[in-house]
């Protein structure tokens, strides 16, 4: 059987058809998913792609929350499947409580769009597919808030869980210890703040983006 | 009875505000050399229905660690007064609510 990933639209996202054209050039054939309906489609791995969703009212991701998809979007979590949330869904997936620590406003307060220098710090989580600890990645970045921050017992048990996934080699943001990427304790669910699916044709600078969403596929154990 | 109710969103103590900073280094440029310790927020206002203040302050506090403010990046401070109506008989009462 195909893995098949569920790319999740709120009101306001906006990377949801580049996600999908991602997918499609590792041949992976995904399915949109609307916020305001509380099913998955019986998807193997949910990404939960960039944007504003509902207007980044209140804080980003803060509405988002309580769309009726995301009570499935923990099930599958709890089930140990993979999600992956990028950019925005990062955003997303801290305020669900589904990854530690927040995402403030960057730095200098600057919005930040451009290709970035990433290192992997573990590989030990559902999209290490073929990477190693150290290889560096070329993937574009695009966001106001992706500075992220934690309190230090959190920080510590990042260092402790092996979490943090990828850093940045020259902080663009802020982030706290160079934070770009981390995952939960159980490795299953990913939030990163650059955009893989931005980095999939050397005609757009990089095609690192697709060794990212490859591994996430590659851990996504297909529907019998 | 009714209570009006501010809730004051700020970032936490030593969360980075790049808004405050960059209002407070563009405030000597109008001649305001003085001004220091800029912090931006938000503020949130409505109206709740409660038995009493501490009540609505209870209930407020609860919306603000649950939805109103992220914890992790921002403190809230709640105001408490008893809607127009009632605000002779009632002082305004304030706690400080830290996630």
């Amino acid at each position: 059987m195909n893995v098949r990933v569920g790319v999740v639209q709120f009101p306001g996202t906006n990377c949801e058809f580049d996600t999908a054209d991602a997918l499609r050039l590792i041949g992976v054939e995904s399915v949109q998913l609307w916020h305001g309906e509380a099913t998955l489609s019986g998807v193997d791995a949910v990404i939960v792609p960039g944007g504003f969703a509902h207007g980044d009212y209140l804080r980003p991701g803060a509405i988002a929350r309580f769309s009726p998809v995301m009570g499935e979007i923990q099930r599958h979590a709890a089930e140990g499947r993979p999600v992956l949330g990028i950019c925005n869904g990062f955003q997303v997936l801290t305020e669900a409580g589904l990854l530690p620590g927040a995402l403030q406003k960057n730095a200098g307060l600057k919005f930040v769009c451009q290709p970035v220098e990433l290192e992997v710090a573990s590989v030990g989580h559902s999209f290490g597919g073929s990477m190693a600890v150290g290889d560096r990645l070329m993937i574009p970045i695009n966001h106001f808030e992706g500075n992220y921050v934690c309190d230090e017992r959190t920080l510590a048990e990042l260092h402790e869980h092996d979490q943090v996934v990828l850093r940045y080699v020259d902080n663009p943001n802020g982030s706290l210890d160079n934070i770009a990427a981390v995952s939960n304790k159980a490795g299953n669910v990913v939030g990163m703040m650059p955009h893989p699916e931005r980095a999939t044709s050397l005609l757009l600078g990089s095609v690192d983006g697709l060794a990212v969403l490859g591994g996430l596929v590659d851990s996504a154990p297909a529907s019998v | 009875m009714k209570w009006s109710v501010l809730v004051e969103v700020s970032p936490r103590a030593g969360i980075s505000d790049p808004e405050g900073a960059t209002v407070e280094r563009s405030l000597p440029a109008l001649g305001f050399e003085s001004v220091s310790g800029v912090r931006i927020g938000k503020a949130i206002r409505f109206e709740v229905d409660a038995p009493d203040a501490t009540a609505a302050e209870s209930m407020v506090s609860d919306m603000c660690d649950r939805f109103l403010t992220n914890p992790v990046i921002e403190d809230a401070r709640i105001t408490v007064e008893a809607s127009t109506v009632e605000a002779s008989t009632v002082e305004a009462s304030t706690v400080e609510a830290v996630g």
